[in-house]
């Protein structure tokens, strides 16, 4: 032991407290030094991750790389779209968020700032919807080129977190893809795969009357019918993650989702 | 006492945390599907066995026996914290796919064994070798598994394609349970065998033996 003095005593209160204390301050300082120094690099990263998704749903991105064929960046290409709140009680644009610091999903967990959903509501099974939510729009001259929405819904294991991108028309749909979901590997968690996802391109969400009409099934109907421009492949052996994408998509396209923002846009543009 | 060459290599092979102490088991199991994860999570765990043996073994003539292990538990969750934020800002995709099992880093047993076995009675210089060759052996462990699981399972390695898989054209139909964590308790459990089949030591006696099946006849 290299203190031989008597007045050390190790095992003392005063030598219990001194050592407590002095070790949570030297590791708080250490703790919050890198909290604090990385925090500005993290929510960077936390964007971009946003954006790379919001890209691949809209089929902008490929999978496997952070620049499209062209070369532009993720912040190049970003920047075509602009961020909206809308009030999905109305369907109407609004300002009463800030787009670029409002988190719907949190919004959501709010009984101020959401409405509960009873069960017959609440097909996707996310309990609370919030009034306001984002969308993501890429306009060109004239009317929208793409419309990317936010949507969610409970698969097998939990909640499926994802975007949906629609074309021009606000009918037919450009791409959906998850950014988080907890599905088993190799069966629900194939909505990662870039083949089945491939087929959401050029579904359409609406039936003749205006109700979402996505369906996911076993077979789908011959090519060229009218059915079958509605139809996506089932995930094979995993029924009930296929049931909660249908699901989801139909609640976000209907009109307890973004159902009557689209209406509006469409009677709009 | 033992060298610190013997510090350092001993627990590669001939004392594996993994393959002898079966310690840090469930984040063998859990980040093995793909390289590249393995590779991240095996320098975090080096990192902080290294420096946390370094730092319990630093204090060790200061901490009053009652509160020691509180102590190292202390210095432990700090470094895993450091490693966490670090990873968030420069490696995002992978801290996502690690998720939790880089904060469990706090739990794994290896990390807080070494803290209390051995840098407890050691100086700081010996607990740092010894801390670094102890992750060294979980990591030759978890490398040799993801060796295995990446491409059965996925049919790649580190994201390269090696094996061409049928649902994208090519001939390898892909082995989902090499995706599930309970394959890699079967490929350390062949590890296990592997090993002790070369270093005949480590076999540990039977507890018991198990009589053979008589029939009603022999018994009489």
């Amino acid at each position: 032991m290299p203190e031989s003095d008597k007045s050390f005593d190790k095992e003392g209160l005063g030598n219990i407290l001194l050592v407590a204390i002095s070790l949570c301050l030297v590791c708080a300082i250490v703790v919050s030094t890198a909290a604090v120094l990385l925090k500005p690099q993290q929510k960077l990263n936390q964007e971009l991750d946003q954006k790379q998704n919001i890209l691949r749903a809209a089929g902008m991105l490929p999978e496997d790389s952070n620049v499209d064929p062209q070369g532009r960046s993720v912040d190049e290409l970003f920047s075509q779209f602009t961020v909206r709140a809308v009030d999905l009680r109305t369907g109407r644009f609004t300002d009463e968020v800030d787009p670029a610091s409002y988190d719907p999903i949190k919004a959501a967990k709010d009984p101020a700032r959401s409405m509960e959903l009873s069960d017959t509501q609440d097909i996707a099974t996310i309990g609370r919807r919030e009034n306001v939510s984002l969308v993501y729009l890429k306009e060109s001259e004239g009317g929208v080129d793409k419309l990317v929405i936010p949507v969610r819904g409970y698969g097998l294991w939990g909640t499926l977190y994802g975007y949906l991108a629609i074309e021009g028309d606000l009918s037919t749909v450009a791409g959906l893809g998850f950014y988080s979901q907890k599905e088993t590997p190799g069966l629900g968690g194939e909505v990662d795969n870039p083949a089945w996802k491939a087929q959401w391109h050029g579904i359409s969400l609406f039936d003749q009357s205006g109700k979402p009409a996505v369906r996911l099934v076993k077979s789908r109907s011959p090519e060229g019918s009218v059915a079958a421009g509605y139809e996506v492949d089932a995930l094979s052996g995993a029924t009930l993650t296929t049931r909660g994408v249908q699901d989801l998509v139909q609640f976000w396209t209907g009109d307890l989702g973004f159902g009557l923002f689209l209406e509006n846009l469409k009677s709009t543009t | 006492m033992a060298t610190p060459k013997e510090v350092l290599v001993d627990p590669i092979f001939n004392n594996n945390p993994i393959a002898l102490q079966v310690l840090g088991i469930c984040s063998a199991l859990a980040v093995t599907v793909n390289m590249s994860t393995t590779l991240v999570m095996c320098a975090a765990v080096i990192f902080v066995t290294t420096l946390s043996n370094v730092a319990v073994s630093a204090v060790r003539n200061r901490v009053p026996t009652n509160i020691r292990i509180i102590v190292q538990m202390t210095i432990i969750a700090s470094l895993v914290i450091v490693v966490d934020q670090v990873l968030q800002a420069v490696a995002y995709d992978i801290s996502k796919s690690l998720s939790v099992f880089v904060g469990l880093i706090i739990t794994n047993c290896i990390v807080m064994g070494r803290a209390e076995a051995f840098a407890m009675q050691n100086g700081p210089w010996l607990s740092a070798l010894d801390g670094f060759g102890t992750a060294l052996g979980y990591s030759v462990m978890l490398v040799g598994v993801a060796l295995v699981r990446e491409p059965l399972g996925s049919g790649s390695l580190m994201g390269f394609e090696i094996l061409p898989r049928v649902t994208d054209g090519g001939w390898y139909p892909a082995n989902g349970m090499m995706l599930l964590a309970p394959s890699a308790f079967f490929i350390i459990g062949l590890f296990i065998w592997a090993i002790r089949a070369w270093k005949k030591d480590q076999v540990e006696e039977a507890d018991y033996e198990i009589a053979p099946n008589l029939q009603y006849r022999e018994v009489m």
